[in-house]
């Protein structure tokens, strides 16, 4: 359990490869500011796995991803992470809520207060005794975030949560990541989406075939990109690389 | 078609006046495939939702001889079980030979491998669909094999009366351990096979016309429960 804050998060020699394919080759990255820090990059680029590493969902053949020292595991209440494509439990919204709560053995006493803070927030009450679902890709998306808010997390994850939306939804998944990186929750979020990183990035982390090509504020990156290759992901020269 | 017709009202006139025997016949076949359903639903939830989640040493065998068995002919099963509880195999000292328990034995049988089979492929499902997410959110292996479990439950249900279809209506089993005794082992299908042989077509279509109805109510209360879940919480 980390009591201290989760940062820094250091990346040191991270390499996977999968059946002869180098998918993140030799990152090494220090993160210490809070705030929003997007991982970008073209499909393909790693920026999946290495989200899934930093969650404990998957392990690097070598080198090493550390919060403030501690390697993570999926069962840790301080952090949590938000898939592109959420699943829920056949069961009502507040129940899908209950249920991370549940497992982390929250006090029932406790639990109401946390949902109706999520259901709030994420201007889901009414609809807390609809089925999770039945209800629009918009609202699902709001439900998957409260789902993983409610905890209070210290490390919020999430892998290109707005890839399936629409604008209108973008826009709230946008808004509701801002508000959640305000009240101290550190995000870390994968996009291709250049309009994306720069309307919510403090620093990005530009990858590209496994390799991470910069890690800069992104105010730097969006004027002065360091590298060549950043410079053609900006341009829009730099496409699909599977 | 007379046939069928007048089995038809003999079916109607037998319900109607409450024949006893019928009524006793009709009465043991439930208790007797109810009954191993019951157990085998005990013994085969488990072993399938096991045999989706975990991996262990011979699970591969386990799998196929499932599958396989899913398959055994009635007779097959009746003539084993009839070899263990006759007087000279290992549990003849028992004297369940020839007794409705003798029955409910051989059903277990039969109906363990389908209900643990379609366990299996439906936990293995809904394991594709919610293991990442589950995990992410924190779920370790027990919290896990729980939740799925109780999201497919209406599935599992449905896989337990797959298994009482094949109990009630199969005859080879019940036939060999049971012995078909009147007032003692004597069930739908026995009757129909005993009355056939009779002559007694009449009376053979009209058990067989009741044997379907009770299917048909069975099956269809299982439906319509699980229709009005899944209204509610899809």
């Amino acid at each position: 359990m980390l009591s201290a804050s989760p940062l820094p998060l250091k990346i040191q020699q991270l390499s996977v490869s999968r059946q002869g394919k180098q998918l993140l080759d030799n990152v090494n990255a220090m993160i210490d500011s809070a705030g929003i820090t997007i991982i970008l990059g073209p499909n393909g680029a790693g920026k999946s796995l290495l989200l899934h590493i930093a969650h404990g969902l998957e392990e690097p053949d070598r080198g090493s991803l550390l919060w403030n020292q501690h390697t993570p595991k999926p069962q840790e209440p301080w952090r949590a992470f938000v898939f592109q494509k959420p699943v829920f439990l056949q069961r009502s919204v507040q129940s899908n809520l209950e249920y991370v709560l549940s497992l982390h053995k929250v006090p029932k006493t406790r639990q109401s207060l946390l949902i109706q803070q999520a259901l709030q927030h994420t201007g889901l009450m009414q609809l807390s005794g609809q089925s999770a679902r039945t209800l629009s890709g918009g609202e699902q998306q709001r439900l998957n975030v409260a789902r993983a808010w409610v905890l209070e997390p210290k490390v919020m994850l999430l892998d290109e949560p707005t890839a399936e939306l629409d604008p209108s939804g973008v826009a709230t998944i946008e808004m509701l990541i801002r508000k959640i990186a305000q009240q101290n929750t550190k995000i870390i979020m994968t996009t291709h989406s250049l309009d994306q990183a720069r309307r919510l990035a403090h620093d990005i982390l530009f990858l590209h075939r496994g390799k991470l090509i910069e890690h800069t504020p992104a105010k730097v990156y969006f004027s002065q990109p360091k590298t060549s290759l950043a410079a053609d992901f900006l341009a829009g020269k730099l496409l699909d690389t599977h | 078609m007379n046939d069928f017709s007048q089995a038809f009202l003999k079916a109607i006139q037998l319900i109607i006046q409450l024949d006893p025997d019928l009524i006793e016949i009709v009465a043991l076949s439930l208790q007797v495939s109810l009954t191993a359903v019951f157990i085998a639903g005990l013994i085969g939830l488990p072993l399938g939702a096991a045999l989706a989640l975990y991996r262990f040493f011979g699970r591969g065998l386990l799998v196929a001889l499932l599958n396989t068995f899913m398959g055994l002919p009635p007779v097959v099963v009746g003539l084993v079980v009839y070899l263990i509880l006759s007087r000279s195999g290992p549990l003849g000292a028992l004297g369940l030979l020839f007794t409705p328990t003798a029955m409910v034995i051989a059903q277990v049988f039969l109906v363990t491998p389908i209900i643990a089979a379609l366990t299996r492929q439906t936990v293995m499902d809904a394991n594709d669909e919610f293991h990442a997410q589950l995990r992410a959110l924190g779920a370790k292996s027990p919290n896990m094999m729980n939740t799925l479990l109780w999201e497919t439950r209406y599935s599992l249900v449905t896989n337990v009366f797959a298994g009482f279809g094949r109990a009630i209506a199969e005859v080879g089993a019940v036939l060999i351990v049971g012995g078909n005794i009147n007032h003692n082992t004597r069930v739908m299908t026995t009757s129909i096979a005993l009355e056939t042989s009779k002559g007694n077509i009449e009376l053979a279509l009209a058990l067989g016309v009741i044997l379907i109805t009770l299917s048909l109510i069975v099956t269809s209360a299982v439906m319509s429960a699980r229709h009005a879940a899944h209204k509610m919480y899809t």
